[in-house]
């Protein structure tokens, strides 16, 4: 087990490599760059900008270097000195940009996640031992248009819900006075306050699919012989479904878990940007709309990171909990 | 017959399965006694009721199925130390769910499935699954429990006990997880041991050796097994007493040399051709018999004698109108045929 983590650890190095040229690429792909849109942004609204301005900045930025050049820059900044550019738009360093971003991302979603969890494993376990009842028939109906709702449309329901019936507001994390405000107690207890909506809409979209996911593997396991043998010992039937059947039937989930380390960032963006929430996924989507490339690089090569670090997870844990697919040696 | 002896009684035991396609009557008036240390076989063609049969007497009926009538009387032996119970229980009357009859599951009566491949959970270790048994039905602490656990594997002959009790299923071979599958039906010393095909899926030198096992054990621990088979050699080499079943019912009962040598009921006969013997008529080269037609539709059984359409000795107009009585023919020899009228 320990030599076959190491071994997919370093095979993570090449993968990483091609992964970061290749998002490098991506972001070079479209015609012009961050100081044509500039440029052009200016003289929409009636600025002109000199030759000489112009070329300064492409100095700065190291713009006018060939593209492998740009690249090695780039990497070797991130790797030795943990610099990962400047955000031409936002005039900052990206990593002071993304990294509180982060924090609030990985937080909100992971709080998320296992408020679905929390909310689908049990039903989904109730809808397949009572199959066919009328409980299972109406959290059927109820979880199908849950799959069905997209979470932006849930947000706009939700705060329209919450404005008009609570008298609560639900834009954002903070409350304006905490926004810009350094970090404190009293901010964290702000933060609180706010964070029950997005993770609740961010939690219930997921929830449905993972209601009908939890159901229908359970319904494959419930008729296996070994719950029988269990039923057959005399264990109590509440009991040996949750540590039987439910124990298989849970397995999708350990293995998606890695994949929901990428989502954590670019996830839930249309959700973010209805809730205008302090989160990555806005910040991505302007920044690629704006070419702005160092910090969409970045996004770019976090995410994909997060995936081959997720399915790393992933598969680790699924070893862990799936003796079947541990690996000998 | 005297009480004392007598382990199982079932009596006019009806098991019905509600599907929307209809009522299938899986068990239709079953009549059947086991006594103490005694092995019945339970024969006949799949889907006849024989699995059906032990999960109704451990109540473990799959949905949509429900005993609807009978009795199923599980005598105990007077000392027992569960004062929840009494000298006579009738496993029909209990809530299937009830603390009752889980105290009888797995401790007095337990069962030893058809698949060993798929009746262990696949991510619990074999030990895991025993102890639980053991934990669950005496007053053990976990340590005793695994040292029952591994003094189990070594009685039913498995290799290296105290190594294997830490393996999944998936590292045994079948004859392995079968053995375990016996040593946790045996770890509670049951009264009766429901044996439901336990070596249909294994091949033949892995199965004489479990044959061998079973037999042992019997010996040694003195229980009752029911002993469910589709394959008369088996039945041959392992009962005392034997019941035929036929769509849910009881058609022959006998001691196992009866059987063999006088069987009465017309299916029991066709059912004794159709198996090849050695040494026997092997100049006439002659066909095997086969029992023509195949197993009526279950949502229509025939009516009168539900053999009746693959018979070859019917007779018209009275088969097909009446069903016929079981007629005991001699001592412990019943059948249910019009013939023996």
């Amino acid at each position: 087990m320990f030599g076959y983590i190491i071994r997919r650890v370093l095979l993570m190095i090449p993968t990483l490599i091609v992964i970061s040229i290749i998002s490098f690429v991506i972001i070079q792909l479209p015609p012009g760059d961050y100081l044509t849109s500039y440029a052009a942004q200016l003289s929409a609204q009636g600025d002109t900008i000199d030759a000489q301005g112009l070329k300064a900045l492409e100095e700065r930025y190291g713009l006018g270097q060939p593209i492998h050049v740009q690249y090695f820059k780039w990497v070797s900044g991130i790797i030795l000195r943990g610099d990962w550019g400047q955000s031409m738009e936002w005039q900052k360093p990206v990593k002071d940009l993304i990294w509180e971003r982060l924090a609030l991302t990985i937080l909100l979603s992971s709080v998320a996640i296992l408020v679905s969890w929390f909310i689908a494993i049990p039903v989904g376990v109730y809808s397949a031992t009572h199959q066919y009842s009328i409980p299972d028939y109406v959290l059927s109906v109820i979880s199908f248009v849950g799959v069905g709702t997209p979470g932006f449309l849930l947000a706009l329901i939700v705060m329209y819900l919450a404005m008009s019936q609570l008298n609560q507001s639900v834009g954002g994390l903070f409350s304006s006075e905490f926004l810009l405000a350094p970090w404190s107690l009293a901010k964290v207890v702000d933060m609180l306050k706010h964070l029950w909506i997005p993770v609740l809409i961010i939690a219930l979209e997921s929830t449905a699919g993972s209601i009908r996911t939890t159901r229908a593997n359970l319904l494959d396991e419930l008729n296996k012989p070994y719950v029988e043998t269990a039923r057959a010992k005399g264990l109590e039937e509440g009991k040996l479904i949750w540590k039987y059947p439910v124990r298989v039937a849970l397995n999708p989930f350990f293995s998606t878990v890695g994949w929901s380390l990428a989502s954590l960032i670019s996830g839930q963006t249309l959700i973010a940007v209805v809730l205008s929430l302090q989160t990555t996924g806005p910040m991505m989507l302007r920044a690629l709309m704006s070419q702005d490339m160092y910090l969409a690089g970045s996004f770019l090569l976090l995410l994909s990171s997060l995936t081959v670090i997720g399915t790393l997870v992933s598969d680790i844990i699924l070893a862990w909990v799936d003796p079947r697919i541990r690996l000998r040696g | 017959m005297e009480n004392n002896h007598l382990l199982l009684e079932v009596k006019n035991l009806k098991t019905h399965f509600f599907l929307d396609e209809g009522t299938v009557r899986a068990l239709d008036g079953v009549d059947f006694v086991i006594k103490r240390g005694q092995t019945l076989g339970v024969v006949g063609e799949s889907g006849c009721g024989k699995s059906v049969t032990a999960r109704s007497i451990l109540r473990i009926v799959p949905q949509p199925g429900r005993i609807v009538d009978g009795e199923i009387m599980l005598y105990l032996p007077a000392q027992s130390n569960h004062s929840t119970l009494t000298n006579v229980v009738n496993l029909t009357r209990l809530n299937p769910r009830g603390t009752q009859i889980r105290s009888i599951r797995g401790c007095r009566i337990a069962l030893v499935p058809q698949e060993p491949m798929t009746s262990l959970s696949p991510v619990h270790t074999l030990g895991n699954q025993i102890v639980e048994a053991i934990v669950l039905h005496q007053e053990v602490s976990q340590a005793e429990a695994r040292e029952k656990a591994i003094y189990m594997l070594d009685l039913v002959g498995m290799p290296q006990p105290s190594r294997t009790i830490d393996r999944y299923p998936h590292e045994l071979s079948g004859g392995m997880r079968q053995r375990g599958m016996i040593a946790m039906a045996l770890s509670c010393h049951p009264s009766l041991l429901i044996a439901d095909e336990p070596t249909t899926a294994l091949d033949v030198t892995t199965e004489a050796q479990i044959l061998k096992l079973m037999q042992r054990l019997q010996q040694e621990l003195g229980m009752a097994i029911m002993f469910i088979t589709h394959n008369l050699g088996v039945v041959a080499r392992m009962t005392e007493h034997v019941i035929v079943m036929y769509m849910g019912k009881v058609v022959e009962e006998a001691d196992v040399d009866t059987i063999f040598h006088n069987p009465k009921h017309p299916y029991t006969q066709a059912l004794l051709k159709s198996i090849p013997r050695l040494g026997q008529r092997t100049r006439e080269r002659r066909r095997l018999e086969s029992i023509s037609g195949s197993v009526p539709d279950p949502y229509s059984i025939p009516k009168g004698c539900s053999f009746h359409p693959r018979c070859s000795q019917r007779i018209v107009g009275l088969c097909d109108q009446e069903e016929p009585p079981n007629i005991e023919i001699g001592p412990g020899h019943k059948t249910r045929c019009v013939l023996y009228r």
